[in-house]
Formats: structure tokens, sequence, C-alpha cells
């Protein structure tokens, strides 16, 4: 039989806020234990909750950024549940009416585009930390991120495969980060994805038991936990057994998917509206104001580098895959001033292969966006050629000046003084008497071989173009 | 909508109450005669009324995010039975 995955996913973004969603205690990362927990945190009888300004924006500007709609009332919701990092018995969190309702994002999967529905967003807290680390056989709680706002975005089952997934996940943390929401982090616990798994027979419309797998917190161990769990239900299902619905970890180590708990009485959340908190009211104005706040989105750079750069859409697409390489292209185009195809070229390739082969970030770049403008523009002018181009890059990488101070410094200058190439030319003939011959025999390749001999004689410096010129007046 | 004593006993085991036999008697009567009460409202007609999420009909007041709550570790962990190194301790927690 053949088989389908089908794949939703739950994402708790950690919002950029200074403090807590309900109290005044700072979300600073890596602070000592319990610093900053305050009455409200650690749940102190008595104390009510505040709800955050700035919690609330970041909710909305998600909102705007997948074209959804704001909810112009929302309710806050206790979900109750007993666990020692959630100190006041329920976790606050919106249930039947969250602030963002229905939304998309288009996801790109080889060359096939995809619209991913998302279902809701809704405002929550964080819960504390646990340490399972030995204190005499006791847990010791941290308390410092309970209260941290979180969004958590709900897709439907739209998703087939787990690169699907993946791009899917990969699109929102990106788009997170873009409108200044949520840091990204993954190792700091910022953005952490649920995902839901169910097969069924190719064709069938009716949804399997789904799996939840927990909190992954990497790109790499989602794509091997949906093909494990995936690989784990078929077989499972093809061997006469039934999948129960359960919540799964993925343990890193042996590539596998592990029952954690099952769900029946422990997900009887039992949830009611809070009363220590009114209903969250988002008007027109509102959303207008947060709306003047928002940045280009991604869609509309992309659609935008296509008109004003002519890039063909492979390359917007690429280019816009992040704002800080966005930011890096425009500003390399700016400062270069010539065909922006080229500039694209190289913060695609050279660029992007060399950062990504030394795990850096490209706002960090050695090679800063001005730097890689002085280097296309000596390749515009004929200075050098694209190939010495790469040796001056990698120069310039390791910190030893401009692509100018380099190109002087190591007599890197491409030789454009045809008296200079006819003579190289003259000598290559000379000593490659055979090639000649093959050439006049009528074997075109020859040809290449004798340029190549001239390029070698140059040390790479003799200009290309007046190389080909030269030999073939020659070799007429 | 009637419940019964398994109900009960589920109710208050999801809230971690403990609740003994004749307890459970006693709450099984009382919440019956509160959802007794709450059918009899039902028969009140609300078709078009919005449900409201709280008694008072305003809306929600929003604070600055502005840092306004100082470390006082020291002061909140003088009354837990058991601390170390900043941390609560709790009887240990088993996935």
């Amino acid at each position: 039989m053949q088989w389908e995955v089908v794949i939703g996913l739950e994402t708790h973004t950690q919002l950029q806020t200074n403090t807590k969603i309900f109290s005044g205690a700072s979300t600073a990362f890596g602070a000592e234990p319990n610093t900053q927990a305050c009455v409200v945190s650690i749940a102190l009888p008595g104390v009510l909750p505040v709800l955050n300004k700035e919690a609330v924006r970041c909710a909305i500007k998600f909102g705007l950024a997948i074209d959804a709609e704001i909810a112009p009332r929302s309710v806050f919701a206790r979900k109750n549940y007993f666990y020692p990092d959630l100190p006041k018995g329920y976790q606050i969190s919106q249930y039947e009416l969250p602030i963002v309702g229905k939304g998309r994002l288009t996801i790109q999967v080889g060359d096939e585009e995809k619209v991913i529905n998302i279902t809701r967003a809704h405002l929550e807290e964080d819960a504390g930390k646990s340490v399972h680390e030995d204190f005499h056989g006791m847990t010791g709680i941290d308390l410092n991120r309970a209260g941290t706002p979180l969004l958590e975005i709900v897709t439907e089952p739209d998703m087939r495969s787990a690169a699907e997934a993946v791009a899917y996940a990969k699109k929102l943390h990106e788009l997170v980060q873009w409108i200044g929401i949520c840091d990204g982090n993954m190792q700091e616990g910022s953005f952490r994805c649920d995902v839901n798994v169910s097969v069924r027979p190719k064709g069938s419309d009716k949804l399997g038991t789904r799996r939840e797998i927990k909190n992954l917190n990497s790109f790499r161990f989602m794509q091997q936990a949906i093909e494990y769990e995936t690989r784990w239900q078929i077989e499972t299902l093809e061997d006469g057994g039934t999948i129960q619905q359960a919540t799964v970890l993925f343990d890193p180590d042996t590539g596998e998917t592990r029952a954690m708990r099952s769900k029946e009485e422990a997900n009887d959340y039992r949830y009611f509206p809070d009363p220590d908190l009114l209903p969250l009211e988002v008007t027109a104005d509102d959303i207008a104001k947060v709306k003047a706040t928002m940045p280009e989105l991604p869609e509309a750079m992309k659609a935008r580098f296509e008109q004003e750069y002519g890039l063909s859409a492979y390359d917007a697409s690429t280019i816009t895959a992040s704002r800080s390489m966005a930011d890096y292209f425009v500003a390399a185009a700016a400062d270069f001033g010539g065909e922006a195809k080229l500039v694209a070229n190289w913060v695609m390739g050279t660029v992007a292969a060399k950062l990504n082969e030394e795990g850096r970030e490209i706002a960090v770049s050695p090679v800063t966006p001005v730097q890689l403008a002085g280097l296309l523009k000596r390749i515009q002018d004929g200075t050098i050629s694209g190939k010495i181009a790469k040796d001056v890059f990698a120069a310039m990488w390791a910190g030893e000046g401009n692509a100018d101070t380099i190109i002087e410094k190591q007599g890197l200058k491409q030789v454009s003084d045809s008296g200079a190439i006819e003579k190289i030319v003259d000598e290559v003939l000379a000593a490659n008497a055979a090639m000649v011959a093959e050439y006049k025999a009528g074997k075109e390749k020859a040809f290449n071989g004798l340029v190549g001999q001239c390029m070698k004689a140059s040390k790479g410096k003799a200009n290309p173009a007046q190389v080909n010129e030269i030999l073939k007046q020659k070799l007429a | 909508m009637s419940l019964d004593l398994s109900d009960v006993k589920r109710i208050a085991h999801l809230a971690r109450i403990e609740i003994d036999d004749a307890g459970a008697e006693t709450a099984l009567h009382q919440l019956s005669g509160i959802l007794g009460l709450i059918e009899e409202m039902q028969a009140v007609n609300t078709d078009g009324i919005a449900p409201m999420s709280h008694s008072q009909d305003v809306t929600q007041r929003l604070r600055e995010d502005v840092v306004s709550e100082t470390n006082q570790r020291e002061l909140f962990q003088s009354i837990a039975p058991a601390v170390e190194n900043g941390l609560y301790l709790v009887p240990k927690v088993i996935e």
C-alpha cells in the first residue's frame, strides 16, 4: 500500500519584550536562577496579572505578516495542570478566542511553492525550568522563565513530507526575526516546535491517529524525527498494529522517537476564562499604528528585487530568505552601482559558501558589503578577472585589507596591454606545436587548451577576452 | 446534565483535592444543585447575545513594557521549604 504522511506544527516563539507577559520582571536570558522571578512569576497568593502592551503589539505584527484576521476581542483562559515549574497550577493562555485568527504562509520546496494555512496564533505565558541534576534526590526549579511571553502558532495539517515541515519551520523562523518579534535563538529555546505526525493510505481523506513530537529545537532533528516517526507508524500499521495517540520525545543520540505519556487524563485541561483578566480589545486604530511600524515583508521585497534589480525569481527568493542577507545585498548593490546580478551571484555564491563553511552569520561577515562592492568594481572595470577576484576575496576574508590594497600588493592587476599578451601567445604557440596542429586539423577543443596555457603563463592575469582574440588572429 | 460519584472523584483527582466517600456524596449533592440552577437559567432565550467572558463589561488595560521588579530572591526563598544554588527544591519529577 502507498502511504501518505500528514503533518501539522505548533510553534512556541518567545516574544522579544523587556518584561514578562503579566508582570514587570525582566526576561533577559541567562540570569542567576530565580533572580528574575517576582511575586507574579512565583505565584504568591493574591497577586494579579497585568498584560504587557508590547506582547500584544508583537502578536498584531505577526497577524499582519501572515495576512490573518486579528480579533477585535480576545480572551485569556486558564489551562489547568500540575507541574512544579508551573507554580499557579494553571497556565494563562488563550483558548476559544485567540488574538490571531486564520492566516497563511507560502513556502518553497524545491521549485514548488505551497501555501500552508495557519489556524491561529495565541498569546500565553511560558513555564519555568526544571533542573534534573541530583539535588539529594530532588528536582531544582528556576522560575526566571515563568511568565515569559509566548506566541503559539498553530498550522492546519497541511504538510505532506518532512521536507515541507522543515521548509515551513525555517520560513516561520525567518519571518518572526524579520518582523522583530522573536530573536529566533533555538539553543536558548526562543523558538520551539511540536510536530503532529500521522499517516494514512494515499488517496484517503480521513486523518490517521496522530502522535506529537515535542520540543524539537533544531531543523536537522526535526527532519530526522519526522522521518523516523513516519517509518515507525507505517511499519506498525503494516504489521497489523494500531497507533495510540501519544506525546513522543526525539532522542538525537539514537535518532528514534519514544512515547512520553499517554494523553488521556493528562490532557483534560478544564479551560475556563481567567477571571483575573478582562477581555483584550484591539481596535482598527491599534492595528493601523502597528502596521505603520512594519518592515517591508519578504514577499514584497522579493517582488521589488525582481523589478528594481532585474533579479530572477529564484535569486530574489534566495536573497530575501533572511533579512540580514537582503540587507547585505542592498548595501553592496547600492555601493557597487553596476549590474545587481553580479552582486547577487557573489552574495549567494562565494560569500554564502564561506559563511557556511565557517558557521558564521552574514551580519558579521569579515568582508563587509562595501568591501565586496569594492572588489566587484575592479571586476567590472577590467582590473582583475573573475577568477583572480576569488583569490582577492579570500585575502579580504583573511583580513588583508581592501580589494585595491590586495591587488596592488600582490600584483594581481589584469594584463590588458596587447603587446604583452601577444608576447605570451607567441611563446605558448611555440611551446605547444602539437596542440596547434590538432587545432588546425579541426579539433576545436585544442583551442581551449591553448587559452588555458596562455592564462597559466600569465599567472591568470591576462585579460581572457584579449587572449581569445589574439589567439584567433594568430591561428587564422 | 447529571453527575455521578465517579465524575466527582475524577474532578477531585484532576484538581488534586483529597476527598473521602462521604465528602464525595456531599459534593455530588451540592454540584448537582448548581447544575440544576444552570439548567433553569438555560430556559432564558439568549439568541443574538454575545457571551461575556467576564462579569464586568470593561476591557483589559495594558502595561508599558518596562522592568519594574527587582531581585528579591533572598526574601522569597526565606519561606521556601528547601533551596539550593538559588533553585527551589521539589520532590523529584519523573517523566
